[in-house]
């Protein structure tokens, strides 16, 4: 399934003021993700995956870093690298057929064969029968397929994906899972796709890379290839092992970070709660 | 109190000698011409001083304070500069609903998700086609209602004007009323001013409103 290099990001870091003090959100981050394949960033919320993927569409600046897409560095968001939003983002005022129609004349497209490529686009997602319906009319699984649909029609060179299926009920979302790994083989789409939800992750990956708070170290924690057989599906066992392990390396990641901060700020409620340090509790009491 | 028979014949006696007709052509007229003037700069200055902090500001703050004003303290002003005809009444007009259209305007794309701008970025949108082809279409609803408070205005303005000032129009035909001491032809053209603003407002506007809303998918309000 791998190609040449598609998407490099080379020791990325980003820093945010927030009242007075700064927040790491990412430090130097570097990956590859090769063409055709399907990444996979997974880590627990706050950790900068969504950061990370607005600096890789363009709609953010990292401090230090760079990102080149085939070997060219990127400034600002282009067409090259569509972005699917967590509630799809699609424009209200347009039917579905519209919305897609949208992204095919950003690529200077005529409005016949606009027509004719948004409904292409649509089969793919299985939508071509509400091509005239408006957004409101569709499930949010529609509207995320008319999203994907939307995005593919810019022909990008990478399809970044934040928490697509997050806000859909669990059915939808297994339906979805094996939707996408279909248009990702059909389309021969280069993925990478932002999740905290480390079944997610391994259902859809060839790879997943764990990122955790920064905190001082480099954001990346670790990388799982992920070899198990497609089509998966979110309950095939060995799906649930392999998430499993990313799950555990996940909650050490934190705990180290927490042990970090308890250095500072001891989290107190809590040794209280487990009663195993009872002279803490005294002097907290007095 | 003149009975409701006695506005209605009064009523149908303007109605015949063709003053209410000749009057309700020419305060549509200005009315019409100093809406206009509002929507037309108003919708494109609200968009400008909500995209960009230095005309907000600025301009922005100047807009805000003009609020404060009731559109009539302008006539004085305008019939220095004008003199005593069409154009001063315009000017009352357009500086009666231009701040509300702004103001409104300005309010609700400065509201707006930032998610459709920043979809649409990723696609390659940007400038003068951003504008057109998402910001305008995305701030459609609370256009609307700004357009329509400033129809509002645009009217009121306008019958204040034309009380205070002499020459043709609904507002003047309701002082020449009461000149006549005929309480009956005052309570018949209130009647017709009233029943303008409830046309516009429900039919024009409200059939707007009700397809943009349709169309968006938003609930009725
Ligand atoms: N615009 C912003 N201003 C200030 N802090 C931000 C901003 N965006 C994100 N952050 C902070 O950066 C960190 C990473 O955020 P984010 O990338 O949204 O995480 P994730 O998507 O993994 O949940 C968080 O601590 C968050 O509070
Ligand atoms: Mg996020």
């Amino acid at each position: 399934m791998s190609g040449g290099v598609k998407l490099e990001i080379e020791s990325v870091s980003k820093q945010f003021a927030t009242a007075g003090c700064t927040v790491d959100a990412l430090r130097d981050v570097s990956l590859q993700v090769a063409e055709g394949e399907f990444l996979i960033l997974v880590g627990l919320s706050g950790c900068g995956k969504s950061t990370l993927l607005n600096i890789v569409a363009g709609l953010d600046q990292a401090d230090s870093g760079r990102v080149k897409i085939s070997g060219r560095p990127v400034s600002g968001p282009g067409r090259d690298r569509a972005m699917v939003f967590q509630d799809g983002a699609l424009f209200p005022w347009l039917t579905a057929a519209q919305n897609v129609e949208f992204a095919l004349r950003q690529r200077g497209l005529g409005a016949g064969q606009c027509r004719l490529r948004a409904r292409e686009y649509l089969d793919l997602v299985h939508l071509g029968d509400f091509a005239d319906a408006h957004v409101h009319q569709l499930s949010g699984g529609m509207r995320q397929r008319v999203a994907i649909a939307r995005a593919l029609a810019l022909e990008p060179e990478v399809l970044l994906m934040d928490e697509p299926f997050s806000a859909l009920d669990a059915q939808t979302r297994e339906e979805l899972y094996v939707e996408l790994q279909r248009i990702w083989l059909e389309a021969k789409a280069t993925i990478l796709f932002v999740t905290h939800n480390t079944r997610e992750a391994v259902t859809l990956g060839d790879r997943v890379v764990l990122l955790r708070r920064p905190n001082g170290r480099p954001s990346v924690q670790g990388e799982f290839p992920i070899t198990i057989l497609r089509p998966r599906e979110i309950d095939d066992t060995d799906v649930a092992e392999m998430a499993k392990r990313i799950a555990i390396a996940m909650r050490d990641g934190r705990d180290l970070a927490e042990l970090e901060r308890d250095h500072e700020d001891p989290p107190k409620t809590r040794r209280l709660l487990r009663g195993d340090n009872p002279g803490l509790g005294r002097s907290i009491g007095g | 109190m003149p009975g409701p028979a006695h506005v209605a014949e009064s009523l149908w006696g303007l109605l015949a000698d063709g003053s209410l007709l000749a009057s309700v052509a020419v305060s549509m007229r200005r009315v019409c011409e100093g809406y206009a003037v509002s929507v037309l700069v108003g919708v494109p200055l609200g968009i400008l001083i909500a995209r960009s902090k230095a005309l907000e500001d600025t301009v922005g703050s100047l807009v805000a304070g003009l609020q404060a004003l009731p559109s009539i303290c302008w006539l004085p002003l305008a019939l220095l500069w004008f003199g005593l005809n069409d154009t001063a009444i315009l000017f009352v007009v357009v500086m009666g609903s231009l701040v509300s259209v702004t103001i409104s305007v300005q309010d609700g794309v400065h509201n707006l998700s930032p998610g459709y701008v920043r979809a649409a970025r990723t696609m390659g949108v940007r400038g003068l086609a951003l504008v057109h082809h998402v910001l305008l279409p995305a701030s459609l609803p609370s256009v609307l209602t700004g357009i329509k408070l400033g129809w509002a205005y645009a009217w009121r303005a306008l019958m204040a004007g034309e009380l205070l000032f002499v020459s043709v129009g609904l507002g003047h035909l309701l002082m020449t009323g009461r000149e006549l001491g005929d309480m009956a032809q005052v309570l018949a053209v209130m009647v017709v001013i009233a029943a303008i603003g409830i046309f516009t407002d429900r039919v024009v506007f409200g059939n707007l409103e009700s397809y943009v809303r349709d169309r968006y998918g938003l609930g009725r309000a």
